[in-house]
């Protein structure tokens, strides 16, 4: 049987499949952790989906924890996420302690696992608390930040800084997000997979079905914004902005697409107000998708004449990379990890504020040519920068760096 | 390359990836970006310098440095990105040498006007260094002909270590193809001419395996001079 590894060969080339295995060499039998705070929903959950059987593949012993909690453990991360972004958000004595209790009964169940692991790797706020239950640990611990910490609410930060202070390295999406922490902060840039439901190659007649699911005319242009109904998305900017465009396009449609993450409470409130700013416009068409609906997405984004993301913040913007990936030109919110991936006039446009989205959005439909030659470039910029392949290549370089020290070069013969 | 001398010959495909780590220090100005260069690690010159090849970017950026894109960008100094832009790293035989240029020219600047140009606080040009990890690919290569096959095949990783990085470890600073290409005499100097010629700053690696691999085949796989 093909082995995931040789069906990335495909798509990645063969030269990078034997890299990633040459790397990993050194790395075999290590065992591996992963904790994240859900299963579903959210990048970080899509991430871990794909990276943990490809280190299994790659002979480490890699494995998927994730912790669990109640409704005030959610609501304190939901905090803690908003406030790292920058809200100022006052976290109660209860909810804090929601907190350390819920990372403190997660530690007891996950004890034998995580001390004995070679390298364990947190990802965000919700389970960073759990090494100092973790005392007697002998492999490296690696805090993973998906999150844009460049403007943190400075209370929130200053709380969590005491838990991540303790890990051997810290991995941040880009250098802007960082914060100053006391041991090397790795910088890599997530990735999707495309051999996923999510960014696979879909038939025509597929996306057509998708099309005529949710009433969407193929005979008129589409555009389409994927995330989370999360104020940092913006979607009711997105609305203004499909407003403002189709005073010029009056058969434009727009599509805004969620899923719900378990770890996110806000989420029905954001939706509530983005429906009120829909209006009953039979053009907007607020989509609000199980978890696991990734083909629905694939083929909207497929659907899509092109894709926005209009974040206000945003911690890397997966979404824009699965868009570029399917040959869409992105609008982006000027911000975070957008800025890396929208190249401006070259893979898309980035723009600050509705104004700017509603142009572009008139110029790209106007310039049809345009449109797809932005397109062409966006899908080989994602081929050659953002496949999963190179994120699993910099966790492999990062955890040989770890385990022979800080110098410039190291050379395993 | 392998230093055995039993195997002098022997030509030893490597492999390398490189890690980018944040070193926490950042410049908004341009008087704070020289007075970071005065003593930033070598590896941060090096990265800003190179690291471009092995990391996410456009294919054919406006800048070749991140110096001379953070100035035309954050600071919108089109003057002293054109003069950035034009260093050329590979004419530096050491890291020192290339920290004493870009002081020069940033210091030239600042004297040239009495302004001080900020960047936004969400432009600020942070300061990254390289960790390179080098790995042996258990490829070795006898006949120098066989390059002209094996050189398509090589991992982008395994370019950069032969073509770019070997240009900062050995004293002469140049490629590892070439100094293998010397040992058999001068049978292959016109080829090491020509792989002279080729500047690998101003391509990406997946254009330079293109044209190294062309060059190969056009020198070593008609039964010539292999």
């Amino acid at each position: 049987m093909s082995s995931l590894l040789d069906a990335y060969a495909g798509v990645a080339g063969p030269d990078v499949i034997r890299h990633l295995r040459q790397l990993a060499a050194p790395l075999a039998g290590a065992r591996v952790v992963h904790v994240n705070s859900t299963r579903v929903g959210g990048g970080v959950a899509e991430i871990l989906t794909d990276l943990v059987p490809l280190k299994r593949e790659l002979g480490m012993d890699a494995r998927w924890e994730v912790i669990g909690g109640g409704a005030d453990f959610y609501q304190c991360t939901k905090g803690f996420h908003n406030a790292l972004q920058g809200n100022r958000v006052e976290l109660s004595a209860a909810l804090l302690r929601a907190y350390e209790e819920t990372n403190a009964h997660n530690a007891e169940e996950l004890r034998a696992v995580l001390a004995d692991a070679d390298f364990v790797f947190v990802h965000d706020p919700q389970p960073a608390a759990l090494l100092r239950h973790i005392p007697a640990r002998r492999g490296k611990w690696v805090w993973r930040c998906h999150i844009d910490l460049s403007h943190p609410y400075r209370p929130v930060w200053k709380y969590l800084r005491g838990y991540v202070s303790g890990y051997d390295a810290s991995i941040f999406s880009l250098a802007d997000f960082a914060q100053p922490l006391p041991h090397p902060v790795y910088l890599i840039p997530p990735s999707i997979n495309p051999l996923t439901e999510k960014n696979m190659e879909l038939e025509p007649v597929e996306i057509d079905a998708v099309r005529a699911t949710y009433h969407l005319d193929p005979a008129r242009p589409l555009v389409l914004q994927v995330s989370r109904f999360d104020r940092f998305k913006d979607p009711v900017g997105v609305i203004r902005a499909y407003r403002l465009a189709k005073a010029f396009i009056p058969g434009l449609q727009l599509v805004l697409a969620g899923g719900g993450a378990t770890d996110d409470p806000e989420g029905d409130a954001v939706l509530a107000e983005v429906r009120l700013a829909a209006q009953d416009d039979p053009d907007v068409h607020v989509l609000l998708l199980p978890a696991d609906a990734h083909r629905t997405i694939n083929a909207l984004q497929r659907a899509a004449d092109f894709v926005l993301q209009k974040s206000l913040r945003e911690g890397f913007g997966l979404t824009v990379t699965e868009a570029m990936w399917k040959g869409k030109p992105v609008i982006g919110g000027d911000t975070g990890g957008i800025r890396l991936q929208v190249v401006n006039h070259h893979t898309g446009y980035l723009v600050s504020t509705p104004e700017g989205a509603a142009l572009r959005i008139r110029y790209l439909l106007q310039r049809r040519e345009r449109l797809q030659e932005m397109g062409r470039k966006a899908r080989e910029f994602v081929r050659e920068n953002f496949l999963l392949t190179r994120q699993l290549r910099e966790h492999l370089t990062l955890m040989v760096g770890l385990t022979h020290g800080m110098q410039d070069r190291i050379d395993l013969g | 390359m392998n230093k055995d001398p039993r195997q002098l010959l022997t030509f030893a495909v490597k492999d390398c990836a490189l890690a980018a780590i944040a070193v926490g220090r950042r410049a908004q100005n341009l008087r704070e970006l020289r007075d970071h260069l005065t003593d930033i690690h070598p590896g941060c010159i090096y990265y800003h310098f190179w690291g471009g090849l092995l990391r996410p970017h456009f294919d054919d950026p406006e800048y070749n440095n991140d110096f001379a894109s953070w100035a035309r960008h954050a600071l919108h100094d089109a003057p002293l990105a054109e003069r950035l832009g034009v260093i050329d790293p590979a004419d530096f035989p050491v890291m020192e040498a290339l920290r004493q240029e870009l002081i020069e020219i940033i210091e030239e600047r600042l004297d040239e006007g009495d302004y001080q140009t900020w960047a936004r606080p969400d432009q600020q040009f942070h300061f990254v260094r390289a960790q390179t990890i080098s790995f042996d690919t258990g490829r070795r290569l006898t006949r120098p002909a066989e390059l002209a096959a094996v050189v398509p095949t090589l991992s982008l990783g395994s370019i950069f270590y032969h073509f770019v990085d070997a240009r900062r470890r050995g004293p002469q600073g140049v490629d590892d193809f070439r100094t293998w290409l010397a040992l058999f005499g001068d049978r292959y100097d016109e080829l090491r001419a020509r792989l002279a010629e080729i500047d690998p700053y101003f391509i990406g690696i997946a254009t330079l395996r293109r044209q190294l691999a062309q060059l190969f085949q056009e020198h070593l796989d008609s039964g010539g001079t292999a």
